[in-house]
């Protein structure tokens, strides 16, 4: 099973408590409790170049959920190499986010096709939806068995 | 709470025994730096000084050169990024997780660079430092997050070497005072800044950002940033640099894509 990393490119995660995210000039303190431990370990290892296997198909990962809603990831797959990947559910506001999310989300979309896997945590400001974004991801590369 | 690290890797060492000894070097230095600097262990070193139980010169050199990075930033931002602040108690308390971030996701980034001919976007609670070798190879995407709409960016900038940060109250609410008045800013959804370290690209986002407005100008003296400002109603304003076209939010789409350039782009 290949986590997701792939040939060209290996995409690690891992949660660590970092801060809790504080800032200097954060609010009055003593108003957030303290985190957990790590929460997280590393969540994807690197893994031996992706054998070019005979799988093929379309594989939709299970619906991640985030803050805003859930966010589930397909990927198609030939020859055991991603062809297509993508996001049958995300979440939508208004209908003015839709044209903006039809750009948007290729962002990240077009990236993961770009690398073979999940160059897609890449997100200022964002921490959550490209989290579950990955998680989904994962989850769809796993039932392809890449 | 945990944030979320993420590091991609391309090039020689992606997917080999070295690129992943240097990501466990990465976790492993972030979780050190977590231990020595974190507000919530009462043995960290920081809570230590908040105590008065050490003094800064008796501190170890890493928490010395944070706190020199703190003053400078206090000094630079006029006072309005601070990691010193008075709590509900009317006590100082010693913060300098503002900084630490940043800082320490830089550092860690360092074990990323010693990978020969290995491209790496790291990726650490929603602020991104990356770098690509080869000036063929294509820059790391970065989006940037709409404060009002999380689920849907505003801007994507192609990073080539240095770092892209962002301050906001998307995910965790209210959390960033303006130093000087102890209030919340106001007219800032949100501040993204583009530098060629992470360290003050952090810490310039969330100066501006507490600043509210008056960041904007302040954001614009700024040597070697440019940045992505979005104003409470939703309007981005592109600082620094050329960036080129940036439609409002509610533009149509024929008024262009989202596109921002940083400063830091190579050819």
């Amino acid at each position: 099973m290949t986590r997701i990393t792939l040939w060209a490119l290996s995409t690690l995660s891992v949660l660590v408590l970092l801060f809790g995210y504080h800032t200097s000039t954060a609010g009055p303190s003593g108003t957030a409790s303290p985190p957990a431990a790590y929460s997280g370990s590393v969540a994807g290892a690197p893994a031996a170049a992706t054998s070019g296997g005979t799988t093929a198909g379309t594989f939709t990962g299970d619906a991640a959920d985030t803050r805003w809603g859930p966010v589930q990831v397909a990927i198609t797959v030939a020859d055991g190499t991603i062809t297509d990947v993508q996001v049958p559910e995300y979440p939508t506001g208004n209908p003015k986010d839709e044209e903006i999310n039809q750009y948007a989300l290729p962002v990240l979309i077009q990236s993961t096709l770009d690398a073979q896997g999940g160059d897609i945590d890449m997100v200022s400001g964002a921490t959550v939806t490209s989290v579950g974004y990955q998680e989904s991801l994962q989850s769809a590369l796993d039932q392809a068995g890449l | 709470m945990g944030l979320p690290i993420s590091v991609a890797l391309r090039g020689r060492h992606a997917g080999d025994r070295r690129g992943h000894d240097a990501w466990s070097a990465v976790v492993a230095e972030l979780r050190e730096v977590d231990r020595v600097f974190s507000t919530y262990r009462a043995d960290s070193v920081v809570s230590r000084l908040d105590r008065g139980e050490m003094t800064p010169a008796a501190a170890p050199p890493e928490v010395r050169e944070v706190l020199a990075i703190a003053e400078r930033a206090r000094v630079e931002s006029g006072g309005a990024f601070d990691v010193r602040r008075r709590g509900d108690d009317r006590v100082v308390r010693l913060d300098p997780s503002g900084v630490v971030k940043g800082w320490a996701v830089q550092r860690a980034a360092a074990h990323l660079a010693a990978l020969r001919e290995t491209d790496y976007c790291l990726g650490g609670g929603g602020d991104v430092v990356a770098r690509v070798v080869d000036p063929q190879a294509p820059a790391w995407q970065i989006g940037v997050e709409d404060p009002r709409e999380p689920r849907r960016l505003v801007a994507r900038v192609p990073l080539r070497d240095g770092a892209v940060a962002t301050s906001a109250e998307t995910h965790r609410g209210p959390h960033v005072v303006d130093a000087r008045t102890g209030r919340r800013p106001t007219g800032l959804a949100s501040v993204t800044v583009v530098a060629p370290d992470l360290t003050w690209a952090d810490i310039d986002a969330t100066a501006a950002f507490a600043m509210g407005t008056d960041g904007l100008a302040w954001l614009e003296s700024r040597p070697g940033r440019s940045g992505l400002v979005v104003l409470d109603d939703g309007t981005p304003r592109v600082l620094g640099q050329p960036a080129r076209c940036l439609p409002s939010a509610s533009s149509t789409p024929s008024a262009g894509m989202p596109f921002m350039s940083g400063p830091t782009i190579g050819s």
